[in-house]
């Protein structure tokens, strides 16, 4: 009991983000009309793509010697930016339809 | 002072994905949220690449930085042939695939932390590493899975018992992880096999789970990889991550539930796949005791189009597969020529994924006041004279209304068969994807139009000029 209050207190600040943007996600969500469903779907995965922050740490703090970060890292570096780059630019053509009927 | 600088690039980071998803909310916005999102992440790359400084204030060696460009360059080539070079149509297996790419970034991400976690010896940081490894390798094989799926690569299978198995897998799994948080040295045989493990899950999760919900098993893996990302986010103590990741966990999680709403389903029903699995074998059709089927030719139905006041488009799944939404925008330029009124009701879950339809038709140049939400459509149909339904089936099934030992029973469906005349394209007889009858086959108002969707549009086009 007391370990979990001390977890969190100590992580109270990552609590108060979680929780808010749980309730943010959910908030902006609710008011996307259907149609644009796909391309939403679509650049909530980019988004999530920010996982390659995580990557690019990984590989940027590994040792010279230590080959298996390094290599893991390189990959997971490449699978991440497929993640963001891929995502958003499937996005955008998505988006880019209907906005040119627009006019 | 790196630190600090990166720390606000991370704040306007995580603005950025807030805006860019609220963008996405409308029509005219949704271009430059996804532009601004795009921005946000790109500074946040090259601030994390630039910026970081380790617990000893050292910056990322030279060599390690070229290398992360390497990745980086590998990544954004295939990434931009990728999704460039998809068609329309394709577009939500590619979302699955970009979104399994993500999922393994995360889970390599905890396999190389494993290690690092031991060092520090903080048991809730070596739980949150595997968790992120279990959620990540779960969205990898499971979208794999999805994408194969619906690239028409892997066929629907389901093992009797099927959900008891996945049950004790996943208890076996989180077991094996609890295990591993007692561990006083890292092992990392038990942690290939908890990968293995999950991987297998993925599959076992998505393998019976039928073509028409996959939307929501992308999704729902979607939402899995927001929460793997904002775990990795707790890993580094980063907030650009935590946030972004949260973020589409949490709006994944409600576009599932919107999505299984529109179908009149719960996400368990679903997952476990009553009848999504096994009934997507198309059941024969022809109970004579519904009545008899009519057929129309393509002259007669040019010529029933031509004299209408008011048509009405019913694009579905079919049209999608036959790529035939450009003849369909010809065919409805011709009508208004010739004075007639056409709109498309558009049934929330058209086509492969919620809004693919209006995708689709966006690209055809179908401008968006024509195209009718499901409820603003059904006030219509009273005074519609012919409705054209291509290619859709189960939505604008009458026993969703009618009949209550009806499996689609209670699902919102687009009441077709209150219009004058309906003309129904199909391929074949086939049932639709629920496997079940169509009533409004036999209804005296409806004539069916057999043949390929794209193919028989044009003969109506074809014929429609020729009157």
């Amino acid at each position: 009991m007391e370990s979990i209050i001390a977890f969190l207190s100590q992580n109270m600040e990552i609590i108060y983000i979680l929780i808010l943007s749980v309730f943010l996600g959910i908030e902006v969500i609710s008011h996307v009309p259907s149609v644009l469903h796909t391309p939403l779907m679509s650049g909530a995965n980019a988004i999530h793509g920010v996982v390659i922050i995580g990557a690019i740490i990984v590989m940027g703090q590994a040792e010279p010697d230590n080959y298996l970060a390094l290599t893991l890292g390189f990959l997971a570096v490449i699978l991440g930016t497929l993640n963001v780059v891929g995502g958003f630019v499937v996005t955008d053509r998505m988006l880019e339809l209907f906005k040119k009927k627009k006019k | 002072m790196e630190d600090k600088i990166l720390d606000i690039i991370y704040l306007i980071g995580s603005i950025t994905f807030i805006i860019g998803l609220k963008g996405l909310s409308h029509p005219d916005t949704a271009r430059r949220g996804n532009l601004i999102a795009a921005f946000g992440m790109t500074i946040a790359i090259a601030g994390t690449i630039f910026l970081k400084r380790n617990e000893n204030g050292e910056a990322f060696s030279t060599s390690n930085i070229v290398l992360i460009f390497v990745a980086l360059l590998i990544g954004s080539i295939l990434g931009v042939l990728g999704a460039k070079k998809v068609k329309m149509t394709a577009m939500p297996q590619m979302v699955s695939l970009f979104n399994g790419m993500g999922g393994a970034c995360a889970a390599i991400i905890s396999v190389i932390e494993y290690q690092h976690s031991f060092k520090m010896g903080d048991y809730g940081y070596l739980g949150t590493v595997l968790a992120g490894l279990l959620i990540g390798s779960i969205s990898f094989s499971g979208s794999m899975i999805a994408f194969g799926k619906l690239n028409g690569n892997i066929n629907d299978k389901t093992i009797p018992g099927q959900s008891i198995i996945n049950l004790i897998l996943m208890v076996a799994l989180i077991a094996t992880g609890a295990y591993l948080t007692t561990l006083q040295e890292p092992s990392m045989p038990l942690l290939g096999m908890l990968t293995l493990g999950c991987l297998i899950y993925g599959v076992f999760f998505v393998m019976p789970i039928g073509g028409a919900d996959m939307p929501v098993v992308i999704s729902l893996l979607n939402s899995f990889t927001g929460v793997a990302a904002a775990l990795g986010g707790f890993i580094y103590n980063n907030k650009v991550m935590l946030t972004g990741g949260i973020l589409v966990g949490s709006a994944g999680t409600i576009l599932t539930i919107l999505m299984c709403k529109a179908m009149n389903r719960s996400l368990m029903n679903v997952i476990i796949g009553s009848f999504g699995g096994g009934s997507s074998g198309a059941a024969a059709i022809g109970n004579s005791a519904l009545g008899t089927i009519k057929e129309i030719s393509v002259t007669d139905a040019a010529v029933l189009l031509s004299y209408s006041k008011k048509v009405m488009i019913v694009p579905g799944y079919g049209l999608a597969v036959a790529q035939a939404q450009h003849a369909c925008h010809e065919l409805e330029t011709l009508l208004e020529e010739k004075g007639v009124e056409v709109k498309y009701a558009i049934h929330p879950v058209a086509g492969r994924m919620p809004g693919h339809m209006n995708v689709l038709l966006a690209e055809a140049d179908v401008p968006y006041p024509k195209l009718l939400e499901m409820e603003d459509a059904n006030n219509e149909f009273n005074s519609t004279d012919a409705v054209i339904v291509i290619g859709a089936n189960d939505v604008v099934n009458p026993a969703a209304k009618k009949n209550p030992q009806s499996p689609i029973y209670g699902m919102p469906i687009l009441e077709v068969e209150n219009a004058h005349n309906v003309i129904v394209m199909k391929r074949g007889m086939a049932a639709g994807y629920a496997g079940i009858e169509n009533e409004l086959f036999y209804e005296p108002k409806t004539r069916m139009l057999f043949g390929d969707a794209k193919a028989t549009l044009q003969k109506l086009i074809t014929e429609v000029k020729a009157n």
